[in-house]
Protein backbone atom coordinates (compact mmCIF):
# COMPACT_ATOMS: atom_id res chain seq x y z
CA UNK A 1 0.00 0.00 0.00
CA UNK A 2 0.63 3.32 -0.48
CA UNK A 3 2.60 5.17 2.25
CA UNK A 4 1.82 8.90 3.77
CA UNK A 5 5.72 10.26 3.93
CA UNK A 6 4.29 14.06 5.02
CA UNK A 7 1.18 15.42 5.92
CA UNK A 8 1.69 19.37 5.24
CA UNK A 9 -0.46 22.30 6.22
CA UNK A 10 0.11 25.84 5.02
CA UNK A 11 -1.12 29.43 4.34
CA UNK A 12 -1.02 30.31 0.65
CA UNK A 13 -0.17 33.96 0.58
CA UNK A 14 -0.26 34.92 -3.01
CA UNK A 15 2.24 37.77 -2.93
CA UNK A 16 4.77 35.48 -1.61
CA UNK A 17 6.16 34.72 -5.33
CA UNK A 18 6.52 38.55 -5.97
CA UNK A 19 7.82 39.05 -2.66
CA UNK A 20 10.34 36.40 -2.85
CA UNK A 21 11.58 37.20 -6.97
CA UNK A 22 11.57 40.60 -6.78
CA UNK A 23 15.08 42.63 -6.09
CA UNK A 24 16.50 46.37 -5.01
CA UNK A 25 13.93 49.22 -4.08
CA UNK A 26 11.19 46.63 -5.22
CA UNK A 27 12.08 44.22 -2.63
CA UNK A 28 9.77 44.26 0.31
CA UNK A 29 12.10 44.58 3.79
CA UNK A 30 10.23 41.48 5.34
CA UNK A 31 10.86 39.67 1.93
CA UNK A 32 14.58 37.86 3.25
CA UNK A 33 12.76 36.38 6.56
CA UNK A 34 9.79 34.95 4.86
CA UNK A 35 11.96 33.21 2.08
CA UNK A 36 14.19 32.05 4.61
CA UNK A 37 11.51 30.45 6.63
CA UNK A 38 10.07 29.03 3.20
CA UNK A 39 13.02 27.35 2.41
CA UNK A 40 13.08 25.81 5.86
CA UNK A 41 9.41 24.76 5.37
CA UNK A 42 10.56 23.31 1.55
CA UNK A 43 13.33 21.26 3.03
CA UNK A 44 10.62 19.40 5.41
CA UNK A 45 8.78 18.33 1.86
CA UNK A 46 12.29 16.90 0.66
CA UNK A 47 13.36 15.17 3.24
CA UNK A 48 9.93 12.77 2.87
CA UNK A 49 11.01 11.76 -0.62
CA UNK A 50 7.30 12.25 -2.25
CA UNK A 51 6.25 10.65 -5.52
CA UNK A 52 3.30 12.24 -5.65
CA UNK A 53 0.84 15.41 -4.08
CA UNK A 54 -2.12 15.16 -2.88
CA UNK A 55 -2.83 18.91 -3.16
CA UNK A 56 -6.14 20.21 -1.28
CA UNK A 57 -7.02 23.76 -1.68
CA UNK A 58 -10.46 25.93 -2.74
CA UNK A 59 -10.65 27.59 -6.06
CA UNK A 60 -11.46 31.22 -5.94
CA UNK A 61 -14.20 31.69 -8.31
CA UNK A 62 -12.14 30.97 -11.22
CA UNK A 63 -13.48 27.85 -13.14
CA UNK A 64 -15.96 26.79 -10.14
CA UNK A 65 -18.95 29.37 -10.26
CA UNK A 66 -22.02 29.87 -8.68
CA UNK A 67 -24.57 28.59 -11.37
CA UNK A 68 -22.87 25.03 -10.49
CA UNK A 69 -21.11 24.97 -7.57
CA UNK A 70 -19.39 21.28 -5.79
CA UNK A 71 -18.65 21.48 -2.12
CA UNK A 72 -15.80 18.81 -2.77
CA UNK A 73 -14.25 18.18 -5.79
CA UNK A 74 -11.40 16.12 -7.31
CA UNK A 75 -9.15 17.04 -10.23
CA UNK A 76 -8.55 13.81 -12.18
CA UNK A 77 -6.93 14.45 -15.84
CA UNK A 78 -3.14 14.08 -17.10
CA UNK A 79 -2.44 17.54 -16.78
CA UNK A 80 -3.44 20.37 -15.00
CA UNK A 81 -2.72 23.98 -16.73
CA UNK A 82 -2.50 26.72 -13.56
CA UNK A 83 -2.92 30.22 -12.71
CA UNK A 84 -5.51 32.57 -14.37
CA UNK A 85 -5.11 36.30 -16.15
CA UNK A 86 -6.47 37.72 -12.47
CA UNK A 87 -4.40 36.46 -10.40
CA UNK A 88 -0.91 37.38 -13.46
CA UNK A 89 -2.75 40.58 -13.13
CA UNK A 90 -2.25 40.85 -9.19
CA UNK A 91 0.05 38.60 -8.32
CA UNK A 92 2.36 38.20 -11.19
CA UNK A 93 1.69 34.81 -10.34
CA UNK A 94 3.75 32.66 -13.28
CA UNK A 95 1.30 29.81 -15.71
CA UNK A 96 2.31 26.48 -15.08
CA UNK A 97 1.36 22.86 -16.24
CA UNK A 98 1.28 20.30 -13.56
CA UNK A 99 1.03 16.61 -14.35
CA UNK A 100 -1.48 14.46 -12.81
CA UNK A 101 -1.61 11.28 -11.22
CA UNK A 102 -4.89 9.83 -12.59
CA UNK A 103 -5.06 6.36 -10.81
CA UNK A 104 -4.60 7.91 -7.34
CA UNK A 105 -7.64 10.16 -8.54
CA UNK A 106 -9.66 7.18 -9.58
CA UNK A 107 -8.80 5.29 -5.76
CA UNK A 108 -9.74 8.59 -4.00
CA UNK A 109 -13.04 9.45 -6.24
CA UNK A 110 -14.52 5.35 -5.95
CA UNK A 111 -13.46 5.25 -2.21
CA UNK A 112 -14.78 8.51 -1.51
CA UNK A 113 -17.97 7.84 -3.16
CA UNK A 114 -18.30 4.61 -0.90
CA UNK A 115 -17.67 5.99 2.22
CA UNK A 116 -20.40 8.55 1.81
CA UNK A 117 -19.08 11.61 0.30
CA UNK A 118 -20.04 12.46 -2.82
CA UNK A 119 -17.09 14.34 -4.35
CA UNK A 120 -17.88 15.87 -7.35
CA UNK A 121 -14.83 15.66 -10.18
CA UNK A 122 -13.13 17.72 -13.14
CA UNK A 123 -11.04 16.02 -16.25
CA UNK A 124 -10.30 19.09 -17.09
CA UNK A 125 -9.21 21.25 -14.21
CA UNK A 126 -7.19 25.01 -14.45
CA UNK A 127 -6.15 25.24 -11.05
CA UNK A 128 -5.16 28.29 -8.92
CA UNK A 129 -2.93 29.98 -6.51
CA UNK A 130 -4.86 27.75 -3.54
CA UNK A 131 -2.40 24.76 -5.35
CA UNK A 132 0.49 26.43 -7.08
CA UNK A 133 1.12 29.04 -3.44
CA UNK A 134 2.52 25.53 -2.09
CA UNK A 135 4.11 24.22 -5.23
CA UNK A 136 6.07 27.45 -5.44
CA UNK A 137 6.82 27.34 -1.82
CA UNK A 138 7.20 23.56 -1.14
CA UNK A 139 8.31 21.86 -4.61
CA UNK A 140 9.32 24.83 -7.04
CA UNK A 141 10.05 22.60 -9.56
CA UNK A 142 6.71 21.75 -9.89
CA UNK A 143 8.27 17.73 -11.38
CA UNK A 144 5.77 15.31 -9.14
CA UNK A 145 1.97 14.31 -10.26
CA UNK A 146 -0.74 16.13 -8.46
CA UNK A 147 -4.35 15.22 -7.10
CA UNK A 148 -5.97 17.91 -6.49
CA UNK A 149 -9.15 18.48 -4.17
CA UNK A 150 -11.07 21.33 -4.05
CA UNK A 151 -13.05 22.79 -1.04
CA UNK A 152 -15.97 25.11 -0.71
CA UNK A 153 -14.56 27.92 1.59
CA UNK A 154 -15.94 30.76 -0.30
CA UNK A 155 -19.43 30.32 -1.76
CA UNK A 156 -22.36 29.78 1.09
CA UNK A 157 -24.15 27.51 2.33
CA UNK A 158 -20.55 25.72 3.46
CA UNK A 159 -20.15 22.59 4.60
CA UNK A 160 -19.53 22.83 8.51
CA UNK A 161 -16.10 22.35 10.32
CA UNK A 162 -16.68 18.44 11.73
CA UNK A 163 -17.20 17.78 7.39
CA UNK A 164 -13.75 19.12 6.49
CA UNK A 165 -12.15 17.02 9.61
CA UNK A 166 -14.58 14.24 8.50
CA UNK A 167 -13.22 14.29 4.92
CA UNK A 168 -9.38 15.09 5.77
CA UNK A 169 -9.82 12.00 7.96
CA UNK A 170 -10.77 9.77 5.00
CA UNK A 171 -8.16 11.01 2.28
CA UNK A 172 -5.77 9.85 4.93
CA UNK A 173 -7.40 6.44 4.76
CA UNK A 174 -8.30 6.46 1.25
CA UNK A 175 -4.41 7.43 0.46
CA UNK A 176 -3.22 4.64 2.85
CA UNK A 177 -5.22 2.07 0.79
CA UNK A 178 -4.07 2.98 -2.48
CA UNK A 179 -2.34 -0.11 -3.80
CA UNK A 180 0.91 1.09 -4.59
CA UNK A 181 4.38 1.67 -3.45
CA UNK A 182 4.45 5.25 -3.60
CA UNK A 183 5.37 7.70 -1.10
CA UNK A 184 2.48 10.24 -1.04
CA UNK A 185 2.52 14.00 0.30
CA UNK A 186 -0.84 15.31 1.41
CA UNK A 187 -0.37 18.79 1.07
CA UNK A 188 -3.61 21.80 2.05
CA UNK A 189 -3.80 24.98 2.64
CA UNK A 190 -5.82 27.51 4.13
CA UNK A 191 -6.46 30.65 5.88
CA UNK A 192 -5.94 31.99 9.42
CA UNK A 193 -7.89 35.42 9.90
CA UNK A 194 -8.22 36.81 7.21
CA UNK A 195 -10.42 39.62 5.77
CA UNK A 196 -11.04 40.59 2.52
CA UNK A 197 -12.92 43.32 1.16
CA UNK A 198 -14.08 44.48 4.34
CA UNK A 199 -12.78 47.06 6.90
CA UNK A 200 -10.59 45.02 8.63
CA UNK A 201 -8.58 44.28 5.34
CA UNK A 202 -4.88 45.35 4.94
CA UNK A 203 -3.88 45.77 8.49
CA UNK A 204 -0.35 45.86 10.04
CA UNK A 205 -1.72 42.12 10.62
CA UNK A 206 -4.29 39.43 10.06
CA UNK A 207 -7.45 40.95 11.55
CA UNK A 208 -7.51 38.94 14.93
CA UNK A 209 -4.20 38.16 16.17
CA UNK A 210 -5.75 36.13 19.22
CA UNK A 211 -7.80 33.88 17.00
CA UNK A 212 -3.94 33.14 14.86
CA UNK A 213 -2.66 32.23 18.13
CA UNK A 214 -5.27 29.76 19.43
CA UNK A 215 -5.48 28.41 15.69
CA UNK A 216 -1.43 27.44 15.26
CA UNK A 217 -1.53 25.94 18.90
CA UNK A 218 -4.89 24.15 17.60
CA UNK A 219 -2.81 23.08 14.92
CA UNK A 220 0.72 22.63 16.12
CA UNK A 221 -1.01 19.75 18.83
CA UNK A 222 -3.45 18.30 16.76
CA UNK A 223 -5.84 19.43 19.19
CA UNK A 224 -8.94 18.77 17.15
CA UNK A 225 -11.33 18.54 20.04
CA UNK A 226 -10.30 22.30 21.51
CA UNK A 227 -10.81 23.06 17.88
CA UNK A 228 -13.90 21.67 16.94
CA UNK A 229 -15.43 23.19 20.55
CA UNK A 230 -14.29 26.38 19.68
CA UNK A 231 -15.31 26.49 15.79
CA UNK A 232 -18.29 26.60 13.72
CA UNK A 233 -19.94 28.24 10.78
CA UNK A 234 -20.96 31.30 12.69
CA UNK A 235 -17.87 31.73 14.61
CA UNK A 236 -15.61 31.86 11.83
CA UNK A 237 -17.35 35.47 10.90
CA UNK A 238 -15.54 36.82 13.79
CA UNK A 239 -11.82 36.92 13.44
CA UNK A 240 -12.88 38.20 9.24
CA UNK A 241 -14.86 37.84 6.57
CA UNK A 242 -12.53 35.06 4.87
CA UNK A 243 -11.79 33.09 7.70
CA UNK A 244 -13.85 30.08 6.71
CA UNK A 245 -10.95 29.25 4.93
CA UNK A 246 -9.23 27.76 8.32
CA UNK A 247 -11.72 24.93 7.43
CA UNK A 248 -8.82 23.57 4.94
CA UNK A 249 -6.61 23.30 7.92
CA UNK A 250 -9.04 21.52 10.19
CA UNK A 251 -9.04 19.13 7.22
CA UNK A 252 -5.55 18.80 7.53
CA UNK A 253 -5.65 18.23 11.36
CA UNK A 254 -7.91 15.76 10.09
CA UNK A 255 -5.39 14.01 7.37
CA UNK A 256 -2.45 14.30 10.64
CA UNK A 257 -4.46 12.71 13.39
CA UNK A 258 -6.19 13.78 16.34
CA UNK A 259 -3.56 14.54 19.06
CA UNK A 260 -0.82 14.27 16.40
CA UNK A 261 1.86 17.07 17.00
CA UNK A 262 3.60 18.80 14.03
CA UNK A 263 7.11 18.01 13.88
CA UNK A 264 7.96 21.48 12.46
CA UNK A 265 5.77 24.72 13.15
CA UNK A 266 6.51 28.20 12.02
CA UNK A 267 4.13 31.22 11.16
CA UNK A 268 5.12 34.77 10.17
CA UNK A 269 3.34 37.84 10.80
CA UNK A 270 2.75 40.08 8.07
CA UNK A 271 0.60 43.06 7.09
CA UNK A 272 -2.93 41.62 6.37
CA UNK A 273 -2.57 38.27 7.73
CA UNK A 274 -0.41 35.68 9.06
CA UNK A 275 1.41 32.87 7.36
CA UNK A 276 1.86 29.55 9.23
CA UNK A 277 3.74 26.41 8.34
CA UNK A 278 2.78 22.44 9.45
CA UNK A 279 4.80 19.47 8.68
CA UNK A 280 3.98 16.45 10.45
CA UNK A 281 5.71 13.25 9.78
CA UNK A 282 3.43 9.97 10.46
CA UNK A 283 6.47 7.74 9.86
CA UNK A 284 8.87 9.41 12.44
CA UNK A 285 10.99 12.16 11.24
CA UNK A 286 13.27 10.91 8.21
CA UNK A 287 16.79 10.49 8.99
CA UNK A 288 19.23 11.83 6.05
CA UNK B 1 -32.57 41.75 -4.99
CA UNK B 2 -30.31 39.55 -6.99
CA UNK B 3 -26.99 38.58 -5.28
CA UNK B 4 -26.10 36.42 -8.23
CA UNK B 5 -26.79 38.80 -10.42
CA UNK B 6 -24.16 40.98 -9.06
CA UNK B 7 -21.94 38.69 -8.29
CA UNK B 8 -22.40 37.22 -12.00
CA UNK B 9 -21.22 40.87 -12.75
CA UNK B 10 -18.26 41.24 -11.15
CA UNK B 11 -17.18 37.36 -11.82
CA UNK B 12 -17.49 37.82 -15.96
CA UNK B 13 -15.80 41.19 -15.94
CA UNK B 14 -13.27 40.79 -13.51
CA UNK B 15 -11.95 38.10 -15.38
CA UNK B 16 -11.55 39.44 -18.89
CA UNK B 17 -9.16 42.00 -19.67
CA UNK B 18 -11.10 44.18 -22.05
CA UNK B 19 -14.40 44.50 -19.86
CA UNK B 20 -12.39 45.22 -16.99
CA UNK B 21 -10.88 48.55 -18.78
CA UNK B 22 -14.50 49.35 -20.25
CA UNK B 23 -15.73 49.16 -16.95
CA UNK B 24 -13.07 51.62 -15.08
CA UNK B 25 -13.35 53.70 -18.77
CA UNK B 26 -17.17 53.92 -18.86
CA UNK B 27 -19.34 52.49 -15.89
CA UNK B 28 -22.86 53.26 -17.17
CA UNK B 29 -22.54 52.03 -20.48
CA UNK B 30 -20.40 48.77 -19.27
CA UNK B 31 -23.45 48.02 -17.52
CA UNK B 32 -25.91 48.88 -20.12
CA UNK B 33 -24.42 46.77 -22.20
CA UNK B 34 -24.02 44.11 -19.64
CA UNK B 35 -27.23 43.65 -18.14
CA UNK B 36 -28.32 43.45 -21.95
CA UNK B 37 -26.08 41.02 -23.13
CA UNK B 38 -24.99 38.76 -20.23
CA UNK B 39 -26.82 39.27 -17.47
CA UNK B 40 -28.94 36.25 -18.85
CA UNK B 41 -26.44 34.45 -20.83
CA UNK B 42 -25.79 31.08 -19.12
CA UNK B 43 -21.82 30.66 -18.38
CA UNK B 44 -21.19 26.98 -20.23
CA UNK B 45 -23.85 26.64 -22.84
CA UNK B 46 -24.67 28.02 -26.54
CA UNK B 47 -25.73 31.92 -26.87
CA UNK B 48 -29.21 30.47 -28.24
CA UNK B 49 -30.07 28.60 -24.55
CA UNK B 50 -30.31 32.03 -22.41
CA UNK B 51 -32.61 32.59 -19.16
CA UNK B 52 -35.23 34.95 -19.16
CA UNK B 53 -35.58 36.10 -15.81
CA UNK B 54 -32.25 37.85 -14.79
CA UNK B 55 -32.54 41.68 -14.15
CA UNK B 56 -30.87 44.64 -11.78
CA UNK B 57 -33.08 46.36 -9.58
CA UNK B 58 -32.33 50.13 -9.93
CA UNK B 59 -30.54 50.17 -6.48
CA UNK B 60 -28.13 47.88 -8.12
CA UNK B 61 -27.71 49.11 -11.38
CA UNK B 62 -26.81 52.76 -9.82
CA UNK B 63 -24.43 51.24 -7.51
CA UNK B 64 -22.56 49.05 -10.23
CA UNK B 65 -22.36 52.53 -12.53
CA UNK B 66 -21.26 54.53 -9.29
CA UNK B 67 -18.32 52.03 -9.04
CA UNK B 68 -20.00 52.11 -5.27
CA UNK B 69 -18.00 49.12 -3.21
CA UNK B 70 -19.61 50.40 -0.24
CA UNK B 71 -22.61 49.74 -1.24
CA UNK B 72 -22.48 47.04 -3.17
CA UNK B 73 -20.95 44.90 -0.21
CA UNK B 74 -24.02 46.19 2.48
CA UNK B 75 -26.23 44.61 -0.50
CA UNK B 76 -24.18 41.60 -0.01
CA UNK B 77 -21.84 40.98 -2.91
CA UNK B 78 -19.25 38.47 -2.97
CA UNK B 79 -16.74 40.88 -1.20
CA UNK B 80 -14.05 38.92 -2.48
CA UNK B 81 -15.39 39.22 -6.33
CA UNK B 82 -16.04 43.41 -5.75
CA UNK B 83 -12.38 43.47 -4.07
CA UNK B 84 -10.12 41.59 -7.18
CA UNK B 85 -12.15 43.70 -9.36
CA UNK B 86 -12.01 46.94 -8.17
CA UNK B 87 -8.01 46.01 -7.25
CA UNK B 88 -7.57 45.64 -11.34
CA UNK B 89 -9.10 48.99 -11.84
CA UNK B 90 -7.67 51.73 -9.57
CA UNK B 91 -5.00 49.79 -7.68
CA UNK B 92 -2.85 51.54 -10.96
CA UNK B 93 -3.49 55.35 -9.68
CA UNK B 94 -2.37 54.73 -6.31
CA UNK B 95 0.89 53.95 -4.63
CA UNK B 96 1.81 50.00 -3.01
CA UNK B 97 -1.45 49.11 -0.70
CA UNK B 98 -2.15 52.40 -0.83
CA UNK B 99 -5.46 51.80 -2.49
CA UNK B 100 -6.52 48.64 -0.65
CA UNK B 101 -6.15 50.70 2.59
CA UNK B 102 -8.34 53.10 1.04
CA UNK B 103 -10.77 50.45 0.18
CA UNK B 104 -11.25 49.43 3.90
CA UNK B 105 -11.32 52.47 5.53
CA UNK B 106 -14.26 53.73 3.23
CA UNK B 107 -16.03 50.53 5.24
CA UNK B 108 -15.09 51.69 8.71
CA UNK B 109 -18.60 52.20 9.68
CA UNK B 110 -18.95 49.15 8.98
CA UNK B 111 -19.97 46.52 12.00
CA UNK B 112 -20.43 42.84 12.26
CA UNK B 113 -22.78 40.87 11.82
CA UNK B 114 -21.61 41.82 7.76
CA UNK B 115 -24.34 41.38 5.21
CA UNK B 116 -25.28 37.89 4.09
CA UNK B 117 -23.36 36.83 1.13
CA UNK B 118 -24.96 33.49 0.44
CA UNK B 119 -26.85 33.16 -2.89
Amino acid sequence: MATVCAVIASTHHPFYYRASTSTGADRPPFADEWVAKIETFRETLTKARPDVLVMVGSDHFHQLWLDNMPQFLVGKAPYFDANWYNEEREFGLPRMTLAGDEELATHILRNGLDADFDLAFSNELRIDHSITCPIITLRPEADLPIVPIYTNIFAPPLPRPQRFVDLGKAIRAMVESWPSDKRVAIIGTGHLSLELGGPRQFGEHGPDPEFDRKAVEWIANGDLEGCCGDVTLDSLHLPGNATHGFMDFMLMMGVAGEGQKADHVDSLDLFHTMEAYFTWYPEGVPTP
Amino acid sequence: MSKYLLDKFLYTVDRDPELVERYREDPAGLVTWWESEMANSILNCHGDERSTWLAFTDEERTALREHDHVTLFEMGAHPFLTLTLFIAMFERDHGPLEYQIAYGKAMEHLTLPYPDIAT
